[in-house]
């Protein structure tokens, strides 16, 4: 089956810089695409290349297997939800959601009857006659997805819609984004800086840097084996040590970090050998603490240390632990089963990891 | 506590009232009054329309002031259809430098009065003038072209005087639509003149219909570019109004058509606002 959208070395370029340098992928129909990255990556200009608001200097870019180069942006079967919405003012609801189709020279009728569809599958019915201003953020924002959908694009873009909404808002939309996905069985390319946002509703991510694609996968594969040094800095927390490879067997290597911490870590098949310098990786929740070292018999990384500092966030609540020697500060991530409820500052505490866990990087990579 | 706000209030207050009442209504009423006196003896005054009778009598004041009123009309129109343009390259394409420094050219004719810019066009159209001498060495024309006293160098004249006051309101409002609306127009399948008509026009409308206003009145009200580039082969009412009080010396009459002139004025603008369905609050404010 013909992809829905793909892309084939894609690149643009401003002046001596690449914004977007050589990017391929395919986006099956019906899926949700994220493109997670920092602000200044390029993802902007990717998604305005398939609007048709930029040109690509050069690669293709096709839709349902044509390409679209040289078509314009109100002849793309793909429709846009921009980051402040871009709903029209001067119109109502239902003029605003009926804009598309009487540009297409839908009957008056027709369109009537379109929009109450729409407004009912956003679960809005009834407020065609309202102003843009006297909605919530939310709906304004489920507006501008029915705006869109109602001319059943082959493609929606999202360009961070949901970044001007208040946190609430933002955990609440995430979800119903996902289900007005799945309502209208359209295929979303959604782009994003918020980690949150493109993990729980893609089922790919496409995680960028400095024009390029660091790694395309499902949200798990990023976050568990991550490809590049900057996808497990970027998606997750991390704590980050860089260091040498002082010996390497298999799959393992045994690492000083700069700071003289030793620690296991695993390759995961990239090429490393002795006296490589590299960046290791380790998530906070991948780190088991306990009050004696017994318990942590089964983890090849084992430290002893004291608490330097707690820091409370409710469920995502984090002890530093600085090993006896030192060397580092460790960020753990704190059980809330109660048994740990009465560690305080200063207390001894073992802590250890499994050396599968500890991502190994070659430095200079992010 | 409550007499000391009340205190304040009133001096806050008078100085708008005293400029209102002064300048505002006791003139107005004082040009009803002498519009509707005529004169029937040395200092001896009547209670009478005769001066408004005279001006629906006499054919020249009422062409003069149709005229008047249709060429306002027709110079507002040009203005806005050449303004609207230029504010939205300077609003919305121009950007940085570029935008500041086409804004200021705009500003520029502004710095000298009215009376040198609107010479600056004598020396343009007269017959001895540049235009007409370039038309001659080209080959175009065999003798002097005269350009100036006729309603096209009045019509020159009023939209050059009026851009500015056209293109900043335009400017201002147009400034204030996203980018993205406009890309979401065509987007959604919209092209050029829809995304005009159905976006960009809806949302400029205060500010056209503002500009529209100041301009319209601008031009009504204008005696000097007429006067300079119309001369004598095309009347403004103005110049007979000016004619009635300096040179006539007949008050009387003078007031009523300035009388006239302010309904005539208040009229067309209610009209306006009427049919593009703004209030002057909306606009305005």
């Amino acid at each position: 089956m013909t992809p829905d959208l793909q892309c084939t070395n894609l690149t643009k370029q401003f002046g001596d810089s690449k914004a977007v340098d050589n990017v391929s992928f395919s986006v099956p129909a019906g899926s949700f695409f994220s493109i997670l990255g920092p602000s200044g990556c390029g993802k902007t200009t990717i998604m305005r290349m398939i609007a048709g608001f930029l040109e690509p200097t050069s690669g293709d870019i096709q839709i349902k297997g044509n390409s679209v180069l040289n078509v314009p942006p109100n002849k793309r079967h793909v429709n846009m939800v921009f980051q402040h919405l871009a709903l029209f003012p001067m119109m109502n609801i239902a003029d605003n959601i009926g804009y598309g189709l009487r540009r297409a020279g839908m009957h008056k009728k027709d369109i009537g009857l379109k929009v109450d569809e729409a407004l009912e599958r956003i679960g809005l019915p009834g407020i065609g006659h309202r102003r843009v201003d006297e909605l919530s953020g939310g709906q304004k924002q489920r507006v501008a997805i029915a705006r869109c959908m109602v001319l059943e694009p082959d493609v929606l873009l999202l360009d961070e819609p949901l970044g001007a909404l208040d946190l609430k808002l933002r955990e609440h939309m995430k979800v119903e984004l996902k289900n007005l996905q799945a309502a209208f069985d359209t295929t979303f390319v959604y782009i994003t800086h918020d980690q949150s946002e493109a993990l729980v509703m893609s089922d790919n991510i496409a995680v960028m840097n400095a024009g390029r694609f660091e790694q395309v996968g499902s949200a798990q594969d990023l976050y568990y084996r991550p490809d590049t040094a900057f996808v497990a800095g970027f998606v997750g927390d991390s704590n980050r040590w860089s260091g040498k490879v002082v010996k390497q067997d298999g799959g393992n290597a045994l690492v000083q970090t700069t700071s003289g911490l030793t620690l296991r870590g695993a390759t995961h098949g990239r090429a490393l050998s002795e006296g490589d310098t590299i960046d290791a990786f380790v998530r906070p929740e991948a780190i088991r603490i306990a009050h004696n070292a017994e318990e942590l018999a089964n983890f090849d990384n084992q430290i002893s240390g004291t608490v330097t500092s707690i820091l409370f966030n409710g469920a995502a609540s984090r002890v530093m632990v600085r090993d006896t020697a030192g060397h580092e500060e460790v960020a753990v991530n704190l059980p809330q089963s109660g048994e740990f409820a009465n560690l305080s500052k200063g207390a001894p505490i073992h802590i250890g990891w499994a050396s599968d866990q500890a991502n190994c990087f070659a430095a200079g990579a992010a | 506590m409550h007499r000391e706000a009340k205190l304040g209030l009133i001096l806050l207050l008078t100085p708008l009232l005293l400029w209102l009442v002064l300048l505002i209504f006791i003139p107005h009423i004082d040009l009803f009054l002498v519009s509707m006196r005529e004169r029937v003896g040395v200092g001896q005054y009547d209670l009478s329309f005769a001066n408004y009778l005279t001006f629906f009598q006499e054919p020249l004041y009422l062409v003069t002031f149709l005229r008047t009123a249709v060429m306002s009309i027709f110079a507002t129109i040009l203005t806005l259809l050449i303004g609207f343009p230029v504010a939205y390259y300077i609003a919305k394409m121009a950007k940085g430098r570029t935008q500041s420094a086409l804004f200021l050219l705009c500003l520029v004719p502004f710095w000298v009065s009215e009376l040198v810019r609107t010479f600056g066009w004598m020396i343009l159209l007269r017959e001895t003038g540049i235009i007409s001498n370039l038309l001659q060495s080209v080959g175009l024309a065999n003798g002097p072209v005269e350009m100036l006293y006729n309603d096209a160098a009045i019509m020159v004249g009023l939209v050059y005087t009026s851009m500015l006051f056209m293109v900043v309101p335009l400017v201002t409002t147009l400034e204030s639509l996203p980018d993205e609306v406009v890309e979401a127009g065509y987007d959604l399948g919209g092209n050029g003149l829809s995304v005009l008509r159905e976006i960009i026009i809806p949302h400029a409308m205060p500010g056209i219909v503002s500009g529209s206003i100041v301009v319209f009145m601008l031009c009504l009200g204008n005696y000097l570019t007429p006067t300079m580039l119309g001369g004598k082969e095309s009347l403004w009412f103005t110049e007979l109004i000016y004619s009635q009080f300096i040179v006539r010396f007949n008050w009387e009459l003078g007031a009523a058509f300035g009388f006239l002139l302010l309904i005539l004025s208040s009229v067309i603008v209610w009209g306006m606002l009427r049919l593009t369905g703004q209030s002057l609050e909306k606009t305005m404010g």
